[in-house]
């Protein structure tokens, strides 16, 4: 396996150990060692529940900073839909658009159109019935990762479409390569992402072997100034060209709904996704078509990097689709192209696992059985591990002593205090020459 | 005497917390790194076994042991039995009662859909006695 990027990093000065992000982590990636927190990096997926709820503001998000935007002649905004939602009072998406421009990218491509593009070629996959119900979303990069390393049965239901930002950058770098006659390499293409799991989804893709976008900021990072610019505009562009379905994919049950189905069901919150595929792996969920998930609590305006309230980016993204059509962007007809779909499969990554030799791992866990029942089940996290059972296996891999749990710890001072005062009890029966007894 | 060998109490009052054996086992497989499609078997019939015990039965007793080359299910109960075997074996064939329909369970395909998972499965049962449902899964694809 090649090298992890993760853009979810620790910075060790901040942290102070507690046991916060240890607890939350949806895959057990996080223990606290030597007192500070330390990621794994095989088994974390970025999906930023450990910035969201360190209170030390210890974790942070790689992004890539406004300055790389002078490595290129032409640079090029893709704005994730979420952006629109972050602004109060706005009733038109194109002072955004031009407010973008405005702060130095020569053009802006709106990830929402490509949206309606990947809705629609979902769409035409799903009539050509060739895909697993129920097909499972694949525009959450956290949400694939998960599945990579906790659900090996649920690979083959991923929706093999690349994102709308790929879709985006490929379009808008062909267009532009078009328009301007400069070499692609001279195109820079800018996610503007609301999370940390697209930052890595452009450095590591699945699916894809690389990502045609050169970079990720953060919708907090161009925030202040981007407001700043639409105080301040002059005139307005008409840039905004995508509709309902495009602006809908910003929040939980967007990309759904532009299934023109009922048959789905759209979960959000990291808790809920991992339940939701709990119950679709045991076939529990029954006559469902499509199922959507995102890792963040209201879709994607709940990301770690926006900076309004999730459920109100919600509300104002609602009132901004009103009067827009439903779709402004449509297939050619004919197949889906080619550069809209994955060209490798998901496959499981088995990074969970207590070992690759079944006997191995058999073993292992008779071990953990049997060490788990020597703590006391309180999951309290003081040892650095999120539970008493994963504690257990940290031991059993030889990661982790017993006594680092303070209840074993304190058991076998117990043992050596007693035997202590035992040796002291056994001394005091010796006669003692010229010592006072009341001396201690 | 299997590696692993685990035991459950289903409780029968709680339809709340049905599900929760077979998915303990099921993170226990992953864990393992068993064969998925094992795993999937096993949590599809395990979840389906236990929740009949739930609903017919007032709960009962799971009893899994594991090894590398099968899993063996078995679930024990003390509720009313089966009259006919053979009958409650067919797809559709439900007693569930109403309150328990309208929860979307009782649909018939608890023992059909045991069966069709697992590469064995036996049922012994006596009326005003108990249940006995034993079943094996092995790696690999059902035929």
């Amino acid at each position: 396996m090649a090298e992890f990027y993760h853009a979810v990093t620790l910075n060790e000065e901040m942290c102070v150990g507690c046991t916060n992000c240890i607890k939350r982590c949806p895959t057990e990636a996080i223990r606290v060692r030597n007192g500070k927190a330390v990621i794994s990096s095989e088994r974390c997926i970025d999906c930023g529940e450990c910035i969201r709820i360190c209170p030390h503001h210890a974790k942070r998000a790689h992004f890539t900073h406004l300055t790389k935007l002078s490595e290129y002649t032409y640079k090029i905004a893709l704005p994730a839909p979420t952006l629109y939602g972050q602004f109060n009072n706005l009733d038109d998406i194109d002072y955004v658009l031009t407010g973008l421009k405005e702060m130095g990218f020569d053009s802006v491509f709106e990830v929402s159109r490509a949206a309606e593009l990947v809705s629609e070629a979902t769409r035409k996959l799903m009539e050509e019935g060739r895909l697993k119900r129920p097909v499972i979303s694949s525009a959450c990069p956290a949400v694939v990762r998960l599945i990579r390393v906790r659900f090996p049965d649920l690979c083959d239901h991923v929706l093999p479409l690349k994102s709308p930002m790929e879709t985006a950058a490929a379009m808008a770098k062909e267009e532009a390569v078009r328009e301007t006659g400069l070499p692609i390499e001279q195109i820079g293409c800018f996610f503007l992402t609301p999370c940390p799991a697209k930052v890595t989804d452009i450095k590591m893709p699945l699916g894809i072997e690389k990502s045609m976008v050169d970079g990720a900021i953060a919708i907090s990072e161009v925030f202040p100034e981007l407001s700043h610019k639409m105080d301040h505009l002059k005139s307005v562009e008409p840039i905004a060209n995508s509709g309902i379905i495009g602006v809908g994919w910003a929040t939980s049950g967007g990309e759904s709904a532009a299934l023109l189905n009922e048959k789905y069901l759209a979960a959000d919150g990291i808790e809920n996704v991992i339940r939701v595929l709990e119950e679709i792996e045991d076939e529990r969920i029954g006559d469902l078509d499509f199922i959507e998930l995102n890792a963040c609590s209201g879709g994607c305006v709940g990301g770690v990097l926006c900076v309004e309230n999730p459920y109100v980016a919600k509300a104002r993204i609602q009132k901004l689709r009103k009067y827009l059509p439903v779709s402004q962007n449509h297939l050619a007809g004919g197949p889906i192209p080619p550069v809209m779909e994955w060209n490798s499969e998901l496959e499981f990554s088995d990074v969970l696992t207590l070992s690759s030799d079944l006997n191995q791992a058999m073993q292992m866990m008779q071990k953990i059985d049997e060490i788990e029942s020597q703590f006391p089940g309180l999951d309290c996290g003081a040892c650095g591990a999120p539970t008493c059972r994963a504690f257990a296996e940290d031991v059993v891999k030889g990661v982790s002593r017993k006594t680092d749990c303070v209840f074993v710890y304190r058991q076998q001072m117990k043992k050596v205090a007693s035997t202590l005062s035992q040796l002291e009890g056994d001394a005091a029966i010796l006669p003692k020459k010229g010592e006072d007894e009341d001396a201690d | 005497m299997s590696m692993l060998h685990l035991t459950y109490q289903v409780p029968g009052d709680d339809f709340t917390r049905a599900g929760e054996a077979s998915s303990d086992v099921k993170h226990k497989l992953k864990k393992l790194g068993y064969d998925p499609d094992a795993i999937r078997r096993v949590a599809i019939a395990m979840y389906e076994g236990e929740i009949n015990m739930v609903i017919h039965a007032g709960g009962g007793e799971a009893i899994v042991d594991i090894d590398p080359d099968r899993v063996e299910i078995r679930l024990e109960d003390q509720g009313p039995g089966i009259a006919d075997v053979e009958q409650a074996m067919q797809a559709g064939w439900s007693t569930a009662p109403d309150n328990v329909r309208t929860l979307g369970f009782g649909a018939g395909m608890g023992l059909p859909n045991m069966k069709k998972y697992t590469d064995e499965m036996t049922v012994d049962s006596q009326v005003g006695v108990g249940t006995t449902v034993f079943m094996k899964v092995f790696p690999g694809k059902k035929e």
